[in-house]
């Protein structure tokens, strides 16, 4: 694990009830600039819940802190510049071109009178040529497959150009190729000291990330390094052991482990 | 990639615009004999000999159909404007600004009016047009605070129109009830229900003009953040945008600009849905200039409609909310039919 950098974001204390029932409870968790965070745990650990609270999407109790900010006291337009978000199953209006899409990503940079400028158009141009999805600019969203849809999707998110990104199932629909490649935009975004967090269905996917934070039953029970033996152990655990990761070519990778054992 | 018809949407704008004058200036021709009313021309033009008529075709022309093809025009654009923000707000592209049960508000304001006044709408007194208008407006703003209220807000897209569903449907049977006390009122209300630009006079052109500048101004303010209500509630959010007081704000605009247009000229069918729809077929979307071009686009199919119930049987008139219902209800089976074939709806 590389030396703990700056934390640039925080949560300390925080319980999200859903219709009454409380659905993450004495959640604390750091994440340092410049790391990719997984997210992992078993359906219903409560992961999408968890990065929409640190998104300042829903109300919490407790304290999500920004760049050692309070996320509930910072204006909006502030945190949609620092934070971005994509959620998981992203509705999107289908007569929007890719390319229109992907400049609403810049909407937290304008003013309400001011319109795009030539830098907006650039930084969208360049989001949609980093997730390969240059060649739809023009066509219309509700024309792409989930996976192109899902590239620009993402290419949406890129275009805030903020520091921290919460990702909610961003390989959705993607082919293996692509995946590489989202995987390459991720790596060199954290080297450029940008924080990634996500949740991820896909284990194997999921360690390639920096660390890791394993969830069951709405609580964080493990945050550490993607390599650490202890986080192999948590995440076997919360699975009841019916995955074992292993090592394989030189790379993390979990195999399912049958139940007739 | 989409082929549009028009590349830029200044050049669909201008287009529109010149259309609508042509039509306009065809309306001042609509006479009783059908399109050939060569004097009306005249008489708008200064040209008529006031002294051969008395003044009565320069009349005619400025306070009959001058004001009622304007008023035809207003009607539809704010129609227009309505389909754009109900499209923007419910996040699909065939939503209908009567949506949130406004039709059926104006339409039960209109009956309790027509009870008090007791009369009907072709011999009756501007001061009573007013208030029946109002009356109108009321019941369109009573029906939207209502299926508000039944949704607890407006930040549930489907709670909101299945609200305005149960709203419509029990303001519908509240009309038809006082109907049935009062059946001397069948037909004033008939003429309400099926659409007429026959008793728009000026005094109804600058109300709805009152109406549709703000909400035009409000479009074009909000402009792309308009855009971003179509990636969803969390992500609109998560962009900066204040969500809820934007669909507050939006809701009420297309409220005003519904129960504006239906006031003064009755519940007219298919215009706020195809306005903005076929606009989007024409040109690239972008909220800041597609709800201006909805507007223009809804201004000139209506006043083009209201030229054609004018003449199509001339010299007697079909009701106008009848024609766009014919013709709006033909589009729509015709892009159902391309939707079936692959054609795709938007």
């Amino acid at each position: 694990m590389k030396p703990a950098g700056p934390i640039a974001l925080q949560v300390s204390g925080l319980q999200v009830a859903r219709s009454g029932t409380v659905v993450l409870r004495d959640i604390n968790a750091s994440f340092t600039r410049g790391r990719w965070v997984s997210i992992v745990g078993p359906n219903g650990a409560g992961k999408s819940t968890l990065l929409a609270a640190m998104a300042g999407l829903l109300p919490v109790q407790g304290r999500v802190e920004l760049g050692g900010e309070d996320l509930q006291a910072m204006p909006a337009a502030r945190r949609a510049q620092q934070l971005a978000w994509m959620g998981q199953g992203e509705s999107v209006g289908d007569d929007l071109s890719a390319l229109d899409l992907t400049l609403l990503g810049r909407l937290p940079h304008q003013s309400w009178f001011s319109g795009l400028d030539a830098a907006d158009q650039a930084l969208a141009e360049q989001a949609l040529r980093d997730m390969q999805a240059w060649q739809w600019r023009d066509r219309y969203v509700g024309t792409l497959s989930g996976g192109e849809r899902q590239r620009v999707l993402l290419a949406r998110a890129l275009a805030v150009q903020a520091p921290v990104l919460l990702l909610d199932e961003p390989l959705a629909n993607l082919d293996p190729p692509h995946q590489a490649d989202w995987l390459d935009v991720m790596r060199s975004l954290v080297t450029a000291g940008a924080t990634v967090v996500s949740v991820l269905h896909e284990i194997s996917m999921a360690l390639q990330a920096d660390d890791m934070l394993v969830m069951q039953q709405g609580r964080v029970i493990h945050q550490g390094a993607c390599t650490d033996a202890l986080s192999h152990r948590a995440l076997e655990s919360v699975f009841d052991d019916r995955i074992q990761v292993r090592t394989v070519d030189g790379q993390l990778v979990a195999l399912p482990r049958s139940a007739r054992r | 990639m989409r082929d549009y018809v028009y590349q830029r949407p200044l050049v669909l704008g201008l287009v529109l615009c010149a259309a609508t004058l042509v039509v306009l200036l065809a309306g001042m021709l609509a006479g009783s004999n059908g399109l050939d009313d060569w004097h009306g021309l005249g008489a708008l033009l200064g040209l008529a000999q006031p002294e051969a008529d008395g003044g009565m075709m320069a009349q005619i022309v400025w306070q009959i159909r001058m004001p009622r093809s304007i008023g035809a025009w207003l009607a539809g654009a704010l129609l227009g404007l309505a389909g754009a923000l109900s499209q923007a707000v419910f996040r699909n592209p065939l939503a209908d600004p009567y949506l949130l049960g406004s039709a059926s508000g104006a339409s039960l304001g209109v009956c309790l009016a027509l009870v008090g006044l007791d009369g009907s709408l072709i011999d009756m007194h501007w001061l009573a047009r007013l208030g029946l208008t109002g009356a109108a407006f009321a019941g369109a703003m009573l029906a939207v605070v209502m299926t508000a209220a039944l949704a607890s807000g407006v930040a549930q897209t489907l709670r909101l129109l299945l609200a305005g569903v149960v709203v419509a449907v029990v303001l519908g049977a509240a009309s038809s009830l006082v109907l049935q006390m009062h059946p001397h009122l069948l037909q004033s209300m008939q003429g309400f229900m099926l659409g007429s630009t026959a008793f728009v006079g000026w005094d109804s052109c600058a109300l709805m003009l009152a109406a549709l500048l703000p909400g035009l101004m409000l479009a074009m303010v909000l402009g792309r953040w308009l855009d971003g209500l179509a990636l969803g509630e969390q992500t609109a959010t998560s962009l900066g945008l204040p969500v809820k007081p934007m669909r507050w704000v939006l809701i009420l605009t297309l409220a005003l600009a519904t129960g504006a247009a239906v006031a003064h000229t009755g519940l007219i069918a298919f215009v706020g849905l195809a306005a903005p729809h076929i606009t989007r077929r024409m040109v690239r979307w972008g909220s800041r200039h597609g709800v201006l071009l909805a507007s223009l686009m809804g201004g000139l199919l209506l006043v083009a409609a209201d030229l054609l119930a004018r003449v199509v049987i001339a010299p007697r008139e079909l009701p106008v909310g009848v024609l766009t219902a014919l013709i709006g209800g033909a589009y729509l089976l015709w892009l159902m039919r391309r939707h079936q074939q692959g054609g795709g709806m938007s």
